[in-house]
């Protein structure tokens, strides 16, 4: 997956010379995470920039490059370092455009590696979506394949939108059978795709819950339980309609996601679904999500994330009757 | 190689030229003043005057319900209206919600620069068009959009700059701190203003800074602090027209600290006498920008009834028009509220507006 978004960002630098890549250790490093590799030396430092450490002015400063027509795409290093430049992103960059009545959209992306599993001490691991989902003005979108994060990171830069780009770190070292030279046809931010059919129930997820969710979904076939799997790829637009279709199909839903449950994102979606889908539903929502804790320490997140075993718990209690 | 001749050690920049002086620098009554252009002493005169009536005018609207809010800019009107007059056609303009002075300053139509105010809409005008950016709530917040800004510019080979708008309370704010060191590591075209106006809302400069001023932070940031006479209307344009050249030559970015005071209180809803000393507003009455620019025009004998007048007359009728259009009340449409969220509403959002669109026509009907 890291190389699909190094391929990405490369391809939109080509692509179209007001595309501007910065944050800390972009250049000559390439990041810590490499997924900036190469671009300062192949497009330049005024393109791929070394920022002083300031996310604020970071986010800040390309709210300005913006207004005068680049396209920046900001990489922050570490979800919870995201947080000083919560301001600019909720102050201005979700509401430039409505303050201005559409007289100055920002065309910014901002990259932020999230998520646990990596084994990061603390502040490396925080899953911040409902921060961004719940803040009108901003697209937040996550790949958990690498089509899409391709796919969807050239189509955030393509944005006329800021868009929050949650990268699954957990995922950046997924393979797949990916070819820089060939991308395959992505759908567009704002659609939901159905990874797995399944007339049982459904698995609604994103990012790095993805994997887990498909392997549930194989390992429940030996309970005789028929699992489908929606990747809600865009949590804002959200996809009501695909997820409305799919749970209608199937009257039974678990919402998958690693950050807290409280006041999640889970929680907005259970809501959605009971409000479309009363009538069908035969079971309530279920959500598994982290605990409502601050990220625990790396020897302990495994008991956080939710894994195969607390998902298949959750379908368990979705009182199954085959037929 | 010694250690100490390693990059990682050498120091970056020269302190001392950095230093700010260690008065306020002023021109008005100085032999200096003699050489400075009859036109620009005018023009400063009939933007201060119009800058007075607009202040009054606009708190006025206030009492009368017509302006939701009013931050009167009165007896800072110099560091406004020099601000204006400093930049170019294509310069940037980043002002805070004190400085709709400035922006009227700039030729922003006054009821479009109000609109915040008003509280019909939140920015009024085409932010692209006027080169100014809307006015900021959030303190500090517009200083590293400023600084991105300039930096887009300079990348695009565009010969512009900005002009950034601030107040001494907006100097402790960590946005501040960010813009500057972007601003100076990058050598961005960029000037921030302070204007040090004594008070944020009630809390005294000394309880707000220990700097010895705060044109001396720039030092640290390794770019030149000038200190000005905030009331003085040619030193203030003199010194930010200087910074405004320096960025545009390529040699980054000026911190100039206007040292002035807000005779006013915060907002028309503010109450300053639970907070300041009456003495200390009389003696900043007697160093009154207008009158400190009069004593200059009349020493020239630049001053006369003729000027006098129109100026006073171009100022009565910018107030008379601001009162006819604020009259009016806005006209307002509620579908703008989902039209500007996103460039393509989402479906949330397109069920929102329906749901919006209905209840409008029911009240209709009723
Ligand atoms: C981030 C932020 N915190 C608090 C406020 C509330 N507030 C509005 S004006 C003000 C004082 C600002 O003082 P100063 O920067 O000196 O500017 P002045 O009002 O004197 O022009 C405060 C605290 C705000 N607008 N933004």
């Amino acid at each position: 997956m890291a190389q699909a978004l190094n391929q990405a960002l490369r391809d939109a630098l080509a692509a179209d010379p007001s595309v501007h890549v910065m944050g800390e250790d972009v250049g000559t490093l390439g990041g810590v995470f490499r997924i900036t590799d190469g671009l300062a030396r192949d497009f330049g430092d005024d393109r791929c920039t070394d920022t002083p450490l300031a996310e604020a002015g970071i986010l800040g400063a390309a709210v300005g490059m913006a207004m005068y027509g680049l396209r920046p795409v900001v990489e922050m290093q570490f979800d919870a370092f995201a947080y000083p430049s919560f301001e600019q992103l909720v102050s201005h960059v979700a509401r430039m455009r409505n303050r201005t009545r559409g007289a100055l959209p920002l065309p910014i992306t901002v990259r932020i590696p999230y998520g646990g599993g990596i084994g990061g001490v603390e502040h490396h691991s925080d899953s911040s979506e409902a921060y961004y989902l719940h803040t009108p003005g901003l697209h937040v979108v996550t790949p958990a394949t690498v089509e899409d994060a391709y796919g969807l990171l050239r189509a955030a830069i393509a944005s006329d939108d800021p868009v929050v780009f949650l990268e699954p770190k957990r995922l950046y070292w997924s393979k797949a059978d990916w070819s820089p030279q060939a991308p395959a046809e992505v759908p567009p931010i704002g659609r939901a795709v159905v990874r797995r059919a399944g007339r049982g129930a459904t698995l609604i997820t994103y990012g790095p819950s993805l994997p887990v969710c498909l392997e549930a979904a194989e390992a429940a076939k030996e309970e005789g339980w028929d699992l489908g799997v929606v990747d809600l790829r865009s949590l804002v637009p959200f996809d009501e309609e695909t997820v409305a279709e799919v749970v209608r199909g199937t009257g039974r839903a678990v919402v998958v996601h690693e950050s807290s449950g409280f006041g999640g994102a889970g929680a907005e979606i259970a809501a959605r679904i009971t409000e479309r889908c009363f009538h069908h539903l035969q079971a309530p929502v279920l959500r598994v999500a982290g605990f409502d804790i601050p990220y625990p320490p790396p020897m302990l997140e495994r008991h956080h994330l939710p894994g195969v075993d607390r998902i298949l718990d959750a379908v368990g209690r979705l009182q199954w009757e085959e037929g | 190689m010694t250690v100490l001749d390693t990059p990682a050690w050498r120091p970056r920049t020269e302190a001392g030229p950095l230093l700010p002086d260690q008065e306020p620098f002023r021109l008005l009554g100085t032999p200096e003043a003699a050489r400075l252009a009859p036109d620009l002493l005018t023009r400063l005169y009939a933007q201060l005057v119009r800058g007075r009536r607009f202040n009054r005018q606009a708190t006025a609207l206030t009492k009368q319900g017509r302006l939701a809010v009013y931050p009167s800019s009165t007896g800072q009107e110099a560091c406004e209206v020099a601000a204006a007059l400093a930049l170019g056609p294509r310069d940037w303009l980043f002002p805070s919600y004190r400085d709709t002075l400035a922006v009227v300053a700039r030729g922003v139509d006054p009821v479009e620069a109000l609109t915040l105010l008003r509280g019909d809409w939140h920015t009024g005008y085409d932010p692209r068009a006027a080169r100014v950016a809307p006015l900021s709530t959030p303190l500090s917040t517009q200083l590293p959009h400023a600084v991105g800004l300039a930096h887009a510019a300079r990348l695009s080979g565009d010969d512009v700059a900005a002009l950034a708008m601030v107040g001494d309370g907006g100097t402790s704010e960590g946005d501040f701190h960010e813009a500057l060191n972007f601003a100076a590591v990058w050598k961005a075209p960029v000037v921030f203003l302070v204007q040090n106006n004594g008070f944020a809302i009630s809390v005294p400069l000394a309880k707000q800074s220990a700097a010895p001023t705060f044109a001396h932070k720039a030092v640290g940031y390794g770019m030149p602090g000038r200190l000005v006479d905030g009331n003085d209307a040619a030193a203030v344009h003199q010194v930010l027209t200087e910074a405004v050249d320096r960025a545009r030559a390529g040699q980054g970015p000026t911190l100039v600290e206007a040292v002035t005071y807000r005779i006013d209180a915060h907002t028309n809803a503010d109450d300053a006498t639970r907070y300041r000393d009456q003495d200390e507003v009389a003696t900043w009455r007697a160093h009154d920008p207008i009158t400190l620019l009069e004593g200059e025009l009349t020493g020239r004998g630049l001053l006369d009834d003729a000027l006098r007048q129109r100026a006073a007359e171009d100022a009565e009728a910018l107030a008379a028009d601001l009162r006819t259009r604020m009259h009016d009340d806005p006209p307002l449409d509620p579908a703008d509220l989902f039209a500007h969220v996103y460039a393509e509403p989402t479906p949330q959002l397109r069920e929102q507006a329906a749901m919006l669109g209905a209840e409008l026509e029911a009240e209709q009907r009723s």
